[in-house]
């Protein structure tokens, strides 16, 4: 049986939830406690990716990353190559569908920080960057390895978004999901069913370390 | 220095206008009922709410002129304030806490000792006792190096031994210091025992009446009301 599926869904998952940890951070804490106009606007644009069906993110992924719009194009003048159908393509539409799992938890965290906290701070003469470093991060390791957690389950679980983005390049963007699928599709069960089973302890042993993690 | 504080701000229920001159080094009481402006005032002084309008003055130093658009944040105003209720951080130690804005970490220890929580060092927040909380949130309070120090009710949740405990390191601490000290309470005990000047607040104005009346000689009423004004009085001390 052919492992490079498997060890390219981890590897997504892994990139997908390192990107989003950092990105979603100043975004959730905009949102917690930012206080600008048209934040609900923002705040509905941010979750749409879990509304909408993911083929309909991924067409609309793939018109913008296409080589010939300004975003494809500055790819490809940096890299080389183009974004559809490669690794990078699928880390960026993973980390798109996933956002609204970073962004929740996170926010959810940080609204939950006592604000008497954040003034204090500020009264000790921390600027709000400081302020997001010193006391807000470290009082929402729960929430932030939450995030982490539905971030890496959902990016190693991710296939309609990947399939438009991605298509399904042997090594570079076939995933686990996309392989099970072409399996099923191929009559060759026995492959679906030991990449199925395979993903199971996987996911499961995340779950475990994570936990430990969220209890220190 | 002396510290000039002229603001109004539009509040829930009524306007908050003072205008006040605490000197240096000194300790002025606030005290009024609750709901009377007091917490909001020290706000304003701390730079963590805005007047509607008037000016805050520290020496030469112009902290809020909302005529000429001047505003100070809290970072640059070098003030320790210690709020009514835990807010130390949760996820560090006391000394960590203590040497969050320290400007100078030697100090950090002689203040443990000096509020005497030196033994407690290693130990979260949350396994401290409240009087322990509040010795180690002035201890923060001051290593920053405060140059106005605002207490808002730091005491207030504690039982009666350790509030008298703590009015008496703050009682000597005054003295040490050297800065103006703005102290809120609703304790008239309390205020009598630290003040310089007691400035009674009430429904957001100064109202040097309040205390007269409050305090006013027994006879002066029925024994109904004298019963009301000897618990006001915190005969408990």
């Amino acid at each position: 049986m052919d492992f490079s599926p498997l060890l390219l869904s981890l590897k997504l998952a892994l990139c997908a939830t390192a990107v989003l940890v950092v990105l979603a951070a100043p975004l959730s804490y905009g949102l917690a406690y930012g206080n600008f106009r048209g934040k609900q606007l923002v705040e509905a644009f941010l979750n749409l990716p879990i509304a909408l069906p993911p083929t309909v993110l991924g067409f609309y992924l793939l018109l913008a990353v296409s080589p010939k719009t300004a975003i494809g194009r500055f790819w490809e003048d940096m890299t080389g190559g183009p974004l559809v159908f490669t690794f990078p393509g699928i880390v960026l539409a993973a980390v798109l569908c996933s956002l609204p799992y970073a962004i929740q938890p996170m926010k959810a965290a940080f609204e939950k920080i006592d604000r008497r906290l954040l003034e204090s701070a500020y009264v000790l003469g921390l600027s709000r960057l400081q302020t997001f470093a010193r006391v807000v991060l470290p009082n929402s390791v729960p929430g932030i390895a939450g995030a982490a957690i539905l971030v890496f389950l959902h990016s190693m679980g991710a296939f309609g978004v990947l399939l438009m983005v991605g298509g399904s390049v042997p090594g570079e963007t076939r995933v686990v999901s996309i392989a099970i699928y072409e399996a099923v599709e191929s009559l060759d069960y026995r492959s679906a069913a030991l990449m199925s089973l395979a993903i199971l302890p996987i996911c499961y042993g995340f779950l475990l370390i994570i936990e430990r993690l969220k209890r220190g | 220095m002396f510290l000039q504080i002229d603001v109004a701000k539009k509040l829930k229920d009524f306007e908050l206008k003072v205008s006040v001159r605490p000197q240096s080094p000194s300790l002025t009481v606030f005290i009024g009922p609750s709901g009377s402006g007091k917490t909001s005032l020290v706000r304003l002084v701390a730079g963590l709410d805005r007047p509607g309008e008037g000016r805050i003055q520290f020496g030469n130093e112009t902290w809020v002129d909302t005529a000429a658009g001047i505003f100070v944040p809290p970072q640059k105003r070098g003030i320790g304030y210690v709020f009514q209720e835990y807010t130390l951080f949760p996820h560090l130690d006391v000394c960590r806490n203590v040497a969050f804005a320290a400007k100078d970490p030697g100090k950090v220890d002689r203040l443990l000792e000096r509020l005497r929580i030196g033994h407690l060092r290693r130990r979260r927040p949350d396994t401290l006792s409240g009087g322990e909380r509040q010795r180690c949130a002035l201890c923060q309070a001051l290593a920053s190096g405060p140059r106005v120090l605002l207490l808002d009710e730091p005491f207030s949740a504690l039982d009666v031994m350790t509030r008298r405990e703590l009015r008496e390191e703050v009682k000597c601490l005054k003295d040490e210091l050297g800065i103006p000290i703005l102290y809120i309470t609703h304790d008239i005990s309390e205020a009598l025992y630290l003040a310089d000047d007691i400035i009674p607040l009430v429904e957001g104005r100064i109202d040097r009446g309040w205390l007269k009346r409050t305090i006013a000689p027994a006879e002066s009423g029925p024994a109904a009301r004298r019963a009301v004004r000897e618990t006001k009085l915190g005969l408990s001390y």
